[in-house]
């Protein structure tokens, strides 16, 4: 079984530990809607002091532009539970990140979103990153056979949880999938409150 | 699991299996919300995706909503922090008029900071699941509740069933036994865990903390403890609840009622790991070796006893980790081998939901008492709720902290994150008792050092970085 999830540029964003301060500053949180952050993205590396992009940065460099994959380290978006992280990073196109490890909640944050976080070890993260400074990389990402797909016939695999992988296949509403268990709600909270009634 | 083949049971594993309400998928449990908690930043996106969904929030009187991340803490007015913040404020207040959400808005008399109003409004009670739109969250774990930070879409879905998905996390267990040196608060503690462990040292974990050190903690100094344990990436923080923490919920607001009182006592003195439980963790630290922590970098693992130096990258023999020493030490306008303690300080900042509460602003007044704030120096003062804040004034904390020459202001989240109009100009240096450092922080190319509540007086006394055992040791206590 194949499924494309995606595929596409890859940008190497070489950095531990990149927090959601990072991802996405606070003065774009007063917002009260869920769209318009993709400029916001990574905003005191992007640009510098006077709001010109900064060349240095990996994401502004040109053969980078259009990209798709994020490839980066450990501890990806550590930091506070802001969901306009990975609003911003989706807004911008990316909908896979590939990474050694990822703070929990902007991993949940992510699969609410339906992106893709691939976690890989630290072995297979530096092959990536060898991958990446020969030139601009395309891969494919089958999520169904669970492969980073280079072309020319080599890929690497990955492990996902078989319940999110689930998710991102059929697309399965979030809250509609739970409200299925509507009566099982009902009857808990029934008993709750005969057995704890301080609890309201 | 561990549990699996013992029937001896983690307080995790416990609170866990009593809230489940059904399983979605082989590996994922729908768990029950006791309280929701919610403010202005991360919930107006799950209000507009409920009504275009057509749904209701279930729980109304299990939702709990307060201002606090971008209100202006110089005057008590919902447009003082700037326009797009002030309809932030109005889109919270709807939502929570057409839900039927109680709010504590600014004109409240007890609005404050999430995690310090839920605790002292008797929200906060051992056993419960607690979520929030904000990361620490974990603060509520002090209590023996399972709390921990959610996301938008998640607020959503709590607002929708007063539950949430889940998948059992590991657990971790860090053992603080002995007695803290005098001079050596919750918040050294909790820095000195985060050195050791590192920041993503807790990732998938649910940290408990035990041990006689611990027992020792008044309730303000659990909290402390648990709202950073997120800086270690755990997902929740937890202390099994004594004595003292059911001592701090009587009389509360919304506390159980007296004729509930003694059950819920009785429920909630269950609370704790079985003495031969199996954590996939363990951890064990003398109290004793805990000295004063500073951070000397741009993430909490970075930190060191003030009385410590600077440490040169080449110290590191991970190499990512010498990497992020040289890019922090730049950032910071910092070189190895320097002491902080020859550093000056340019702003202070005493508040947020880690040290925000009466025995953080005790602490600090001690310190600053009969003193002043040093020349060029600016330091304010942020009680974490109303409540702290006339109870400080009562006690006459605000008058120390005023006569020094500290800005004596309105509860709120401020300068933590400077959503507000309370930032650190690029370059200047802040003694804060807030809970992370990151480049950009508290404002671009601001550098934080995080710091106790005594240490952050003490700065702003000295104009510098102090060690607060020396100051002790040659002041009254010697």
């Amino acid at each position: 079984m194949s499924q494309i999830f995606a595929q596409g540029l890859v940008c190497p964003l070489d950095k531990n530990n990149v927090d959601t301060d990072q991802i996405i500053p606070k003065q774009f949180l007063t917002s009260v809607s869920r769209d318009g952050f993709a400029e916001a993205m990574f905003y005191d590396w992007r640009y510098l002091a006077d709001g010109s992009p900064n060349p240095e940065f990996v994401i502004n460099k040109p053969e980078y532009q259009g990209a798709g994959i994020l490839l980066t380290r450990a501890n990806f978006g550590c930091g506070s539970s802001r969901e306009h992280a990975p609003w911003a990073i989706q807004q911008y196109g990316f909908n896979v990140i590939i990474a050694e490890s990822f703070a929990d909640i902007f991993f949940n944050n992510s699969v609410n979103n339906a992106m893709l976080l691939i976690q890989l070890s630290k072995t297979n993260i530096d092959l990536l990153f060898n991958r990446c400074q020969q030139g601009p990389q395309h891969w494919q990402i089958d999520l169904a056979s669970q492969e980073i797909m280079f072309g020319n016939n080599a890929a690497m695999g990955f492990n996902i949880d078989a319940d999110i992988k689930q998710r991102l296949l059929s697309g399965l509403d979030f809250i509609g999938s739970s409200e299925q268990l509507n009566p099982q709600i009902a009857d808990y909270e029934q008993s709750r409150k005969a057995s704890q009634p301080w609890l309201g | 699991m561990s549990q699996a083949t013992s029937k001896a049971q983690t307080l995790y594993h416990k609170i866990y299996a009593s809230h489940v309400v059904g399983k979605l998928n082989p590996g994922t449990d729908l768990l029950y919300v006791d309280r929701h908690l919610i403010h202005e930043v991360t919930s107006p996106q799950a209000f507009s995706g409920l009504k275009l969904a057509n749904r209701k929030v279930r729980r109304p009187d299990l939702t709990f909503a307060t201002m606090d991340h971008n209100v202006s803490t110089q005057r008590r007015s919902i447009d003082a922090a700037g326009e797009t913040s002030r309809k932030q404020l109005e889109a919270l207040a709807a939502n929570c008029g057409e839900n039927r959400i109680p709010l504590l808005d600014l004109t409240h008399p007890d609005q404050g900071i999430v995690h310090v109003i839920g605790p002292e409004q008797g929200l906060t009670q051992p056993g419960m699941i607690i979520v929030c739109g904000d990361s620490h969250t974990s603060t509520h774990g002090a209590f023996g509740a399972l709390a921990f930070g959610i996301g938008t879409s998640e607020v959503e879905h709590v607002l929708a069933t007063q539950t949430l998905p889940q998948q059992p996390a590991k657990t971790l267990k860090v053992e603080i036994s002995g007695e803290l040196s005098v001079h050596v608060t919750p918040k050294d503690v909790i820095m000195a865990v985060i050195g050791k462990l590192g920041t993503a040292g807790g990732n998938g974990c649910v940290a408990e903390f035990s041990g006689s050190a611990i027992r020792a903690m008044s309730m303000e100094g659990r909290m402390t403890l648990c709202n950073m344990s997120i800086e270690m990436g755990a997902k929740a923080g937890l202390i099994a609840p004594d004595q003292i923490t059911f001592d701090y919920i009587k009389g509360k607001a919304h506390a159980p009622e007296a004729q509930h009182w003694d059950a819920a006592v009785q429920y909630w003195q269950s609370l704790y790991s079985d003495a031969d439980a199996v954590f996939d963790q363990v951890v064990e630290i003398d109290a004793a070796t805990i000295t004063p922590q500073i951070t000397w970098g741009t993430n909490p693992e970075q930190v060191i006893a003030v009385d410590q130096s600077v440490p040169a990258p080449d110290s590191f023999s991970d190499a990512t980790k010498r990497e992020a020493a040289i890019r922090a030490l730049a950032y910071m306008g910092l070189e190895p081998g320097q002491k902080l303690t020859d550093c000056k300080v340019d702003v202070v900042f005493i508040g947020s939901c880690t040290n925000s509460r009466i025995e953080d602003l005790r602490a600090a007044a001690s310190v600053v008492q009969g003193q002043k704030v040093a020349a060029g120096v600016r330091a304010l003062v942020v009680p974490g709720s109303g409540v702290v804040k006339r109870q400080a004034e009562a006690e006459g904390l605000a008058g120390i902290f005023k006569d020094a020459g500290f800005e004596w202001r309105e509860p709120g989240c401020s300068m933590c994150l400077g959503m507000n109009d309370d930032r650190v100009e690029a370059g200047q240096r802040c003694a804060s008792t807030s809970n992370r450092n990151f480049e950009g922080r508290q404002g671009r190319g601001a550098r934080t050092h995080l710091v106790s509540p005594a240490m952050a007086a003490a700065a702003a006394i000295a104009g510098k970085f102090v060690n607060i055992a020396a100051v002790n040791e040659q002041g009254d206590r010697a």
